[in-house]
């Protein structure tokens, strides 16, 4: 929608734009956060800073905190579940009480990821500005939001000012095309885009998800994409909010209702980039053949098609050849081996990247009536307590637990291992996570990032599966 | 914020590109709120399977063991963005991170915590590395932020540059919070502003 009189902008621009409070006399923009997530790993850090210079937090009322990274997953859990959490769930509980944030705590029907909490609550909204102390704060994005992951200080500075100052970042367009096969998701196309980009191939930019794809994708599934944004680098990463959002957000408890919803959902629908509006740069990716993405490495690029094979490292870009050399090592990987039919360890769905209620549904639908195999552990750990009691409404707890997995109260859980859930050594994991870092689930655990269906496949089969065999019974 | 204005020390060389936040800082379970962020820093890579040293590591060798600055490859600091990545490079003495590039995340947190991110020319960052390898922490490099240049063994000084505004942040050591609270009226303004035009934003209540 171009306005003739007008510069033509991109929705990037749009959001910035709007936002944009002024300019600091270190050519900073201050950009103003319309919400601001904590959670309690970062959160004590910021709260007593502002109390030993007495200064008080100035919109408590647009700041929201969760229990997420240290809490323990297992049933009838409390503070002391998990030993080396319990300080920073209590620091957190003071802090917020003191300075009057709602907190999302231990026990609260609506406790889970903060990245999961805030948009399934209406706390994100389209065109609003989201920061969250985590780099996977992009999440949000697949609402049309423009999201920020900072630092502590950073949080601390949003605590006191509610802006951030920030260098304007470029903007990247990401067009992603074409009709995505049977069992394969957003989780597969973010991969694949990470794999084609590299670990720092968006670094600096705001990235606009775009295409045919994209349209098609539902709102969970975006989530899952903009969540993948860091690992290629991406400052920020968002989809244009289309009927598909304004119809996931209705009705939700956090987002303004009657007239203010009508006004909103006009101004909602002017957010999108106009025709003519320039990008910094631009990439495409036909997203018809791709088959379900595995990664076989240590970074999230190093990425293969569930039929592929560990790659040699003369097939790899020179300045990668390092790299390659030494995830062979780490996931005891010869060049050349097949990802299909290696044996596991370990299963782990959830995480912010894939712990919705979809999510589940998929994995559940593979699994059910089917076992975990012998000798692997799967587990499954809900997005949030409201995932979990959806689910359960639905029965997918019996699905999971009849075939053997372990099913887990909300929160981060195996994705960095902060609450305790850990592989052991040598272990081979399949995981719905972001993240493959060497000793990231636990001292030298080999995570394969992968997609929910993908993970449930391989529990079932023992090994790393192809999810279309098992479904048609060839595996 | 700790100024920075000139810094003199042994550089080490950890020439790996994508270094990333849970190789810097891992977590360490066990110790609660009050952290460890000396014994973090790269605290696996220092140590061999059954707790010992491991002598091949940089930090570990003898002539690098007081490093104050590092000198590393692309994408340093990519993944987390936990502060406790360069809180524990301060909490070892490390002041100055020279890379052929860094993650947005991880140069922030640099900036807010006084510790200076350098990126070289290429030209300049080919040289600068092997002068680093040569001297093998036999002589240790300056780091002078007013005049932009790093001097030190085995050859001229080397220019460097950063943007005035970080430059300046960093030799005033200014308090971050502190220059942004200067626009609380602009801040003020713009919410009032906000509440008018897209009054959603502006409140954010339990509609149930
Ligand atoms: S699930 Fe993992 S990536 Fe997501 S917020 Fe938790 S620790 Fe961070």
């Amino acid at each position: 929608m171009t306005q003739s009189n007008a510069v033509p902008k991109t929705l990037f621009d749009k959001i910035w734009d709007f936002h944009r409070v002024g300019e600091r006399a270190d050519g900073r923009e201050l950009l103003y956060i319309d919400r601001h997530v904590l959670h309690e790993l970062h959160a004590h850090h910021g709260f007593s800073h502002l109390e030993k210079r007495r200064r008080p937090v100035h919109r408590p009322d647009l700041t929201f905190a969760v229990q997420d990274h240290t809490v323990a997953t297992k049933p009838g859990r409390d503070d002391d579940s998990n030993p080396s959490g319990a300080a920073f769930l209590k620091a957190m509980r003071d802090g917020t009480r003191r300075n009057g944030i709602r907190l999302f705590d231990l026990g609260d029907p609506e406790q889970g990821i903060s990245h999961v909490v805030a948009p399934e609550l209406g706390i994100v909204l389209p065109g609003a500005t989201h920061a969250v102390p985590d780099s996977h704060a992009s999440t949000v994005g697949g609402l049309g939001a423009l999201a920020f992951g900072c630092g502590t200080s950073e949080m601390t500075h949003i605590l006191a000012t509610q802006v951030m100052a920030l260098k304007r970042p470029k903007r990247l367009r990401a067009r992603l095309d074409g009709r995505l096969g049977p069992h394969v998701g957003a989780k597969d196309v973010a991969l694949r885009l990470i794999a084609k980009l590299g670990v720092a191939g968006a670094r600096g930019h705001a990235v606009e998800y775009a295409g045919s794809a994209i349209a098609a994708m539902p709102i969970e599934q975006r989530m899952t994409l903009c969540n993948l944004n860091i690992e290629m680098g991406g400052r920020s990463g968002f989809v244009a909010p289309d009927d598909a959002t304004f119809g996931w957000l209705a009705g939700r408890p956090y987002v303004p209702q009657g007239v203010l919803w009508d006004r909103a959902l006009a101004h909602w629908r002017t957010l999108e980039s106009d025709d003519d509006a320039e990008f910094d740069r631009e990439v495409a990716l036909d997203c018809s053949a791709l088959e379900p993405q595995i990664s076989w490495g240590t970074d999230p690029s190093q990425v293969v098609g569930i039929s592929g094979r560990v790659p040699d490292a003369a097939d790899v870009a020179p300045s990668r050849r390092a790299a390659a050399e030494s995830a062979y090592a780490y996931m005891g990987l010869a060049p050349g081996t097949p990802l299909a039919g290696l044996p596991i360890d370990r299963v782990f769905i959830g995480s912010c990247t894939n712990s919705r209620l979809p999510d589940l549904q998929v994995a559940a639908a593979i699994v059910r009536g089917r076992r975990v195999a012998p000798g692997v552990t799967a587990m499954v750990v809900p997005g949030s307590s409201s995932v979990k009691r959806e689910a359960e409404a639905a029965g997918l707890d019996r699905v999971f637990r009849d075939a053997g997995f372990f099913w887990g109260e909300s929160g981060c859980s195996m994705c960095a291992g902060g609450n305790g859930d850990r592989g052991a050594p040598g272990e081979r994991c399949v995981s719905t996570t972001n993240r493959n870092f060497e000793n990231r689930q636990g001292p030298k655990v080999r995570t394969h990032l992968a997609s929910p269906a993908t993970a449930a496949a391989s529990a079932i089969a023992g090994r790393i599966a192809d999810v279309r065999q098992v479904l048609a019974g060839a595996a | 914020m700790q100024v920075f204005t000139r810094h003199t020390a042994i550089a080490a060389p950890l020439l790996q590109d994508d270094i990333n936040t849970d190789q810097i800082a891992p977590v360490l379970h066990g110790r609660g709120l009050k952290e460890d962020y000396r014994a973090m820093l790269f605290h696996r890579a220092r140590r061999r399977d059954d707790g010992s040293d491991n002598p091949d590591f940089v930090l570990n060798k003898p002539q690098f063991r007081n490093a104050g600055i590092l000198v590393t490859g692309q994408n340093f600091g990519a993944g987390s963005s936990r502060e406790s990545a360069v809180w524990s490079m301060l909490a070892n003495g490390i002041r100055v991170i020279v890379a052929r590039s860094f993650a947005d995340i991880y140069r922030e947190n640099c900036l807010q915590n006084g510790v200076l991110p350098i990126v070289l020319a290429p030209a300049d960052a080919d040289a600068f590395t092997a002068r680093v390898i040569a001297a093998d922490g036999a002589g240790p490099f300056t780091v002078d932020l007013v005049s932009q240049r790093i001097s030190g063994p085995g050859g001229d000084d080397i220019a460097f540059d950063i943007a005035a505004a970080d430059r300046m942040r960093l030799i005033e050591g200014l308090d971050d919070i502190g220059l942004t609270l200067k626009h609380m009226d602009q801040i003020v303004s713009w919410e009032k502003g906000a509440a008018a035009a897209q009054p959603w934003l502006q409140t954010a209540r339990d509609n149930r």
